[in-house]
């Protein structure tokens, strides 16, 4: 006796094939209806900005006209924002991964550990403002500074940096520490010449992505109160400093008496993209050229 | 007595059965002794009463079926099993008289004693020099001109020096499996240890390989004592001077080589050997 029915399997074959490229198709609108509304905001952006940019915009001073407006203190600001958010947050980061993921036992307290740095990442941006102006603009009165602004970033992104860098610590075959401690090595000097080493290039990568999501964010910012008209340009850490998407932010806001302040806003939005894309095209070339070897 | 019986070793080529059993070994130390050994993980015992003892300058073979604890046994020698969370020994292993638990015996200094070669080749992802040089760097050597020795010796005793001699500062991970595997053992032998632990160091390479390895073996045992596990009873026939027998973490059997594959005394071991099990 058969159990497939040569007719019955004709019979469904039709509704089968017709279920297969509806399902294609799903997904293959879900994907375009990203990409559009992308390409959208692009265009716009690009329609709008693109003939703002020019080298005086990049390097010149703000001003109250919009013709002589420059964005060069603005791009400083973010600039000194990383020197501070980039080693504070790979010190700290990469340190509570080695120890979460190589020292601590495996138990109910690093587990809950875990949990809650997973669950800090989800924390709004907001919250990580109002924590930083407690703490660093007001409680240890740095005012608001710029090091008070990247501090209160490296607590945005460290647990981003913390969970992508234990990730590629994971990723490290254990037989290569094995190899190490075999031969009398320290857990010290299997870290520091095997572990280390082989997993840079994974917390290298997650590092700029987290740098890059720092530049871009606005609302702890806000929340410490940096100023949005700043003439001056900031000269180290301790300077009173705005950043770029600040300056969107406030020239969109006045858009609405002084037209030409969308252009500004849409050209000083075409130069932090491109910031961005230079930061992500790093992070691709660190990852696939040190494709893992192991 | 001693020198016929090393021109028996030399001379029986690879038939283990050939061996003159009643030929006296010749009178060597005991480097380790296992006492009462016991070993748990979390709540399941994996060793269970073992007492053996190994002699310097020999081959030690571990075999017995999948599971039965030999690679357990093995990083128990060297403490690398103390890796895993929730393991808990009982008993002694002397080493050269010393117990390697002892509070005062630090792990760190057994394992530049005692070399291990593991299963699957397992090379640092770094070049061939560095490699080789990984160990003494670790244990302080800074010297260029003597790291450059060290290399080179080493290569040359685990006969892979031709083979790479142009090519020391390549990454290792283009050296073929067996290659890789030969290497692993020249990174050993650089930390001059006493006693070479392999986990079944041939069983990820091809029989031409697993040729070379189990020649090199032979070579080494003239300087150190090698415990090797395998699953390949032929091999053990073939390379080891002693064979110890697990089953279920106990040692069933442990006599020279020659005897376990001719005339065992437990029926289990038997029974493992002619393939009736494992
Ligand atoms: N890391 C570990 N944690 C818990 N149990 C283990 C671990 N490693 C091995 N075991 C157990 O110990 C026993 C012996 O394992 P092993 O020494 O690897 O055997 P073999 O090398 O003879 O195949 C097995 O029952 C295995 O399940
Ligand atoms: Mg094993």
């Amino acid at each position: 006796m058969k159990y497939m029915d040569a007719i019955q399997v004709q019979k469904r074959m039709r509704t089968r094939l017709i279920k297969n490229g509806v399902a294609k198709s799903l997904f293959f609108l879900s994907t375009i209806f990203g990409l559009f509304v992308l390409a959208i905001l692009l265009y716009r952006v690009l329609a709008q900005g693109i003939g703002w940019v020019n080298l005086d915009f990049i390097t010149g001073k703000l001003s109250t006209q919009p013709e002589r407006a420059g964005i060069m203190g603005a791009i400083l600001g973010t600039f000194w924002l990383m020197v501070v958010v980039g080693p504070v947050t790979m010190f700290l980061g990469v340190g509570t991964a080695i120890y979460l993921e190589l020292y601590a036992k495996k138990g109910r307290l690093s587990s809950f550990i875990q949990t809650n740095i997973s669950n800090l990442a989800g924390v709004p941006s907001i919250v990580y403002g109002i924590l930083g102006m407690t703490i660093f603009v007001r409680a240890l009165g740095f005012g608001n500074i710029i090091l008070a602004g990247g501090l209160t970033m490296s607590l945005l992104v460290l647990p981003i940096v913390i969970v992508s860098s234990q990730e590629a610590l994971r990723a490290i075959p254990q037989h290569l520490s094995e190899a190490s401690y075999g031969m009398g090595a320290t857990k010290w000097q299997t870290i520091k010449n095997i572990v280390l080493p082989a997993a840079l290039p994974g917390i290298l990568t997650g590092a700029i992505l987290s740098l890059s999501r720092a530049i871009g964010e606005t609302a702890p910012l806000v929340v410490i109160g940096i100023p949005a008209l700043l003439i001056p340009f900031p000269e180290g850490i301790f300077d009173n400093f705005t950043v770029l998407p600040m300056q969107i932010y406030y020239w969109t806001l006045d858009s609405t008496l002084t037209a030409e302040y969308a252009n500004l806003a849409a050209a000083t939005i075409v130069v932090l993209l491109l910031i961005l894309l230079i930061l992500n095209a790093a992070a691709i070339i660190i990852r696939s050229k040190f494709q893992k070897r192991y | 007595m001693g020198t016929l019986r090393e021109a028996v070793l030399k001379n029986e080529g690879y038939k283990a059965n050939d061996r003159l059993l009643e030929i006296p070994l010749p009178s060597k130390k005991v480097i380790y002794d296992i006492q009462h050994l016991n070993l748990w993980y979390g709540n399941t015992q994996a060793l269970k009463d073992v007492n053996l003892a190994v002699n310097e300058k020999e081959v030690t073979a571990i075999i017995g079926p999948s599971g039965c604890g030999k690679s357990t046994y093995l990083k128990t020698l060297n403490r690398m099993v103390e890796l895993v969370p929730d393991v808990r020994t009982t008993g002694t292993i002397m080493y050269r008289g010393k117990n390697i638990f002892d509070t005062s015996f630090k792990e760190e200094e057994l394992r530049t004693w005692v070399g291990m070669v593991f299963q699957k080749p397992n090379p640092f992802p770094k070049s061939i020099y560095e490699n080789i040089a990984y160990g003494p760097k670790i244990h302080g050597i800074r010297n260029k001109k003597l790291l450059d020795q060290i290399v080179e010796r080493s290569l040359r005793s685990a006969y892979i020096w031709d083979e790479v001699k142009d090519r020391l500062h390549d990454n290792a991970y283009g050296l073929s499996g067996g290659q890789q595997q030969r290497l692993c053992i020249a990174r050993c032998l650089a930390i001059e240890p006493d006693v070479i632990l392999m986990d079944e160091p041939t069983s990820a390479l091809d029989p031409k390989s697993t040729r070379k390895v189990e020649a090199l073996i032979q070579e080494l045992k003239k300087e150190f004592a090698i415990i090797i596990v395998t699953h390949n009873m032929q091999q053990a026939a073939r390379i080891s001077d002693r064979t110890a027998f697990f089953l279920n973490g106990e040692v069933v059997e442990y006599d020279k080589t020659g005897r376990i594959f001719s005339n065992p005394t437990d029926s289990r071991t038997e029974d493992y050997i002619s393939g009736r099990f494992g």
